[in-house]
C-alpha cells in the first residue's frame, strides 16, 4: 500500500466544514438504536469542545427510507426536507448537520437536483407554503456529524483520556472503518476524502493512535442495503453480505468496528450473533466477536465517557475485551443500569458468541 | 527562406516532415522534448507483428536527413502572416512559415483518476505505459518476479463518460493482448486475464493475434467491467468484476494488474488552435474540415493535421495520416502560388 497515494487523493477531496454554528438533525433509526450515540455528538460538540449546535423538536424524518425503498415519491421526500430547511431558517441558521448517512445523502441528492431543475425547487417552495405555509432558505453548508468529528478529532486527540492504543503492548489497535453508502458513494466531493478511500473515520482513528485496517472488501455493503433487510425474504441477502466482510477481515484481527452510518453498526454488530449460531463461527479472539462501534462512541471512549453511558451495553457484541485493551475502567455491575439506575434488565445470553 | 513548421516530433510529425522534404520543400520540425519518437519511443514493440518499436523509429530518424529539427522548445507564439505564420519558440528562434502541420499527438489519461483501480494506492498495479517500460529492461518494483496471475483492465478512461473521455481509444483492446501475450511468453506458468467490455479489433491482422491468445496462450477473456480493485493480506491486487456472459460476478486475486490507460487529447492542443483561430472538437482533439474525406485538412488555409492530434490513431493510421498531410501541404503551396 502506497500511503502517499491515498494522501494524495485525500488532498483533491477536502470539503469545507464550517467550525461552528449548526442546526443538528436527529437520525430515526440511530434514535431507536443508538440514542446515546446523538446524546453524546451533543455533548462532545456543545459541552466538552464549546460549539453551538441547535436542535429543534419540529423535526421529522427526511424520507430518505421511504423514497430509497421505492415508497414515495423524490417530490415528497423533497418536501419534507424543504419543510427541515424551513425549521432551520426559522431558527437563524446557515449550515446543516445530519446524524444520518442516508439523510445526508437524502439532502445533497435534493440540493444538487435543485441546482440542475431550478424549476422543480419553484415547485416545492410551493407546495411546501400551501401545506403549511413555511418559507425557506437552501442551508450554506451540509455536513454530516462524522464530518464535524474529523474536524475536531485534533481538539479530541488533545482532550483524550484513552487512546486506540493496547495498554499492555503500547500497539495501535488495529480499526476496521466502515463508511456508509450514502455519505460519498453519490457525491463523491461531498465526502472527506471522497468515495473510494474516505478519510473521515481514518482520520479519526489515526488521530486517537489507532491503525487503520485496509482490507479488500472495505467498500462492500454493511449488509442492510434498504431492501436486502426491508424485503423480508431478502434478508438472507443482507446477511451474506455481512458475512463476506467479515470473513474479508478476519484475517487481519481487528479489534473493533468504527461506522458513520445508522444501519451499518447495527448489522455489523446484530448479524455477528445470527453467523455464530447459524455457523458456528465467530469473529474476535476466543469466541468473542468484533465490536461495531459508532463513531461518537469511539470519541467518547476517547474523551473517558463511562462505556455505559455511551450505551455500549445495547451491542450485541461486548465490548469488554476493546475497553480492556484501551485501559478505560468499567463496572460490569452496572452494565444494565439506565438513566438514573433504572435497570434495563440483563438479557439472556447467546449460545456460540461470547459477550463477557 | 520559407519554412513548414512540423509542430510535435513523434511518429506523425517525423514522417511528415521526412515526406515534405522528400517533396522539396523545408520543414522545420518542433519537439517539446529532448528525444524524437513521442510515445512509441518508450514502446518495446508493436502490435500485431511484435516489431521492435526502437527499429521504427531508428528507420524514421534516417529519413530526416536535412530536415531542421528543434528539440527541447516549445510554440511560444504563431501570428498570422499575410501568407502564412510567423512562429516563435520558446528559445527565441523566429520562422516565417507557409504552412503548419500540428502533430501534437495524444496524452495518456491519468490512470489515477480511476480511483477503484488503485493506481498510485496499490503496491502492483501499473499502466500498459508503465509495463513497456518494463519490457524496455527498465526495473519496477511493482512488476514481481514470477507472477502466478496477471490481469489486464480495458478500457481505463476510455468509453467512460464519468471520466470525462466518452471516445474508444482504438488501440487499447489489441495493446492488451499483445502485452498479454507477451507476458504469457514470459511467464508461461501465468494465468492472464483481460477484463474487457467489447474487442474491438479492426485493424490487419488483429483478429488473428486474438486468436493467438486465446488459442496458443489460454489467455482468459472476461467480458465485464472492473468494478474495483483492492489489496489483500498478502499484498496481491484482488480484482471485482462481473463476468457479463456467465451472469456471475467474479473476484479474482491477481499479482499483477495492468490498468489499459487510454489516450485523451494533449492540453496543448488548445493554445494552439487558439493561436490559429481555429475550433476543437468537444472531446479536445484537433477539429477536421472533413471526417471522411480529408481528416488531415483543417478549417484554417494552410494549417493541417497528423496523426493522433485528430484522435485516436494506430501507428499504420498515423504514418499514412503523416504521408496525406504531406502531400495536402504540397498540393497547397502549389495551388497558392
Amino acid at each position: 500500500m502506497i500511503y502517499q497515494g491515498k494522501q494524495k487523493i485525500w488532498s483533491d477531496y477536502q470539503k469545507e466544514i464550517p467550525d461552528n454554528h449548526w442546526f443538528y438533525v436527529r437520525s430515526c433509526i440511530r434514535q431507536n438504536f443508538w440514542p446515546a450515540s446523538e446524546k453524546y455528538f451533543l455533548v462532545i460538540c456543545r459541552d466538552m469542545l464549546g460549539r453551538d449546535i441547535f436542535e429543534s423538536e419540529h423535526h421529522t424524518t427526511c424520507g430518505g427510507i421511504a423514497y430509497h425503498c421505492d415508497t414515495i415519491p423524490q417530490e415528497t421526500a423533497m418536501t419534507i426536507v424543504a419543510r427541515q430547511f424551513a425549521l432551520m431558517t426559522e431558527a437563524g441558521y446557515e449550515n446543516l448537520v445530519t446524524s444520518c448517512i442516508t439523510s445526508f445523502g437524502n439532502y445533497a441528492e435534493i440540493i444538487e437536483t435543485w441546482r440542475e431543475f431550478p424549476e422543480l425547487e419553484a415547485r416545492i417552495r410551493e407546495d411546501l407554503w400551501k401545506a403549511c405555509r413555511r418559507e425557506f432558505k437552501v442551508p450554506k453548508y451540509l455536513a454530516h456529524a462524522s464530518d464535524l468529528i474529523y474536524k475536531y478529532r485534533g481538539e479530541i486527540a488533545e482532550r483524550a483520556k484513552f487512546h486506540l492504543v493496547d495498554k499492555q503492548t503500547g500497539e495501535p489497535l488495529k480499526i476496521v472503518e466502515h463508511i456508509g453508502c450514502h455519505y460519498s458513494k453519490m457525491f463523491p466531493h461531498k465526502g472527506v476524502g471522497g468515495a473510494e478511500y474516505p478519510c473521515v473515520l481514518s482520520g479519526m482513528v489515526d488521530a486517537w493512535g489507532g491503525e487503520v485496517i485496509d482490507y479488500p472488501e472495505r467498500r462492500h455493503c454493511c449488509g442492510y442495503g434498504f431492501r436486502q433487510y426491508h424485503v423480508k425474504a431478502n434478508r438472507g441477502y443482507s446477511m451474506s453480505n455481512t458475512y463476506k466482510k467479515f470473513e474479508s477481515m478476519e484475517p487481519y484481527h481487528p479489534d473493533a468496528i468504527v461506522t458513520n452510518c445508522p444501519g451499518c453498526p447495527f448489522f455489523l454488530d446484530r448479524w455477528q450473533y445470527v453467523i455464530a449460531e447459524q455457523e458456528g463461527k465467530t469473529y474476535g479472539p476466543d469466541g468473542h466477536g468484533i465490536p461495531a462501534l459508532t463513531y461518537e462512541e469511539l470519541a467518547g471512549l476517547v474523551l473517558g465517557v463511562d462505556p455505559w453511558d455511551l450505551g455500549l451495553q445495547v451491542h450485541q457484541v461486548g465490548p469488554e475485551l476493546l475497553l480492556d485493551k484501551m485501559g478505560v475502567p468499567y463496572d460490569p455491575a452496572h452494565k444494565y443500569d439506565g438513566l438514573d439506575e433504572k435497570a434495563l434488565k440483563k438479557p439472556g445470553l447467546p449460545n456460540v458468541l461470547k459477550c463477557c | 527562406m520559407e519554412y513548414i513548421a512540423v509542430i510535435g516530433g513523434g511518429i506523425a510529425g517525423m514522417e511528415t516532415a521526412a515526406q515534405l522534404k522528400a517533396l522539396g520543400l523545408e520543414p522545420v520540425l518542433i519537439e517539446r522534448t529532448e528525444a524524437l519518437g513521442g510515445h512509441v519511443a518508450s514502446w518495446h514493440c508493436l502490435f500485431p507483428d511484435l516489431s521492435p518499436a526502437d527499429k521504427l523509429i531508428k528507420d524514421l530518424k534516417s529519413r530526416l536527413e536535412g530536415v531542421e529539427i528543434q528539440l527541447g522548445t516549445e510554440v511560444a507564439s504563431l501570428n498570422p502572416l499575410r501568407k502564412g505564420y510567423s512562429l516563435v519558440l520558446s528559445n527565441g528562434k523566429v520562422y516565417p512559415c507557409r504552412a503548419i502541420v500540428f502533430a501534437t499527438g495524444f496524452t495518456q489519461f491519468p490512470a489515477e483518476r480511476k480511483e477503484e483501480y488503485g493506481y498510485g494506492i496499490y503496491d502492483h498495479v501499473i499502466t500498459n505505459h508503465d509495463l513497456e517500460g518494463w519490457f524496455n529492461g527498465n526495473g519496477d518494483s511493482r512488476v514481481p518476479e514470477a507472477p502466478k496471475a496477471i490481469g489486464f483492465v480495458h478500457c481505463v478512461g476510455s468509453r467512460d463518460i464519468k471520466a470525462g473521455n466518452s471516445q474508444c481509444s482504438k488501440v487499447c483492446c489489441i495493446t492488451a493482448i499483445k502485452q498479454a501475450i507477451e507476458m504469457k511468453e514470459r511467464f508461461p506458468k501465468a494465468e492472464v486475464y483481460c477484463f474487457y467490455m467489447d474487442l474491438r479489433l479492426f485493424g490487419k491482422k488483429y483478429e488473428d493475434f486474438y486468436i493467438r491468445a486465446q488459442r496458443d496462450c489460454n489467455i482468459h477473456f472476461i467480458r465485464g467491467r472492473v468494478s474495483e480493485v483492492a489489496e489483500t493480506i498478502d499484498g496481491r491486487v484482488q480484482v471485482k468484476a462481473e463476468d457479463t456472459l456467465s451472469g456471475r460476478p467474479v473476484r479474482v486475486p491477481l499479482d499483477l494488474l495492468v490498468l489499459m490507460a487510454g489516450i485523451v487529447c494533449n492540453p496543448d492542443n488548445k493554445k494552439l488552435s487558439d493561436a490559429v483561430s481555429m475550433p476543437l472538437d468537444d472531446d479536445g482533439f484537433f477539429h477536421s474540415w472533413n471526417n471522411v474525406v480529408d481528416i488531415t485538412r483543417s478549417d484554417r488555409p494552410g494549417v493541417f493535421l497528423a496523426g493522433a492530434c485528430t484522435g485516436a490513431k494506430t501507428v499504420p493510421e498515423a504514418l499514412a495520416e503523416a504521408r496525406s498531410a504531406a502531400l495536402n501541404v504540397y498540393q497547397y503551396l502549389k495551388g497558392s502560388k
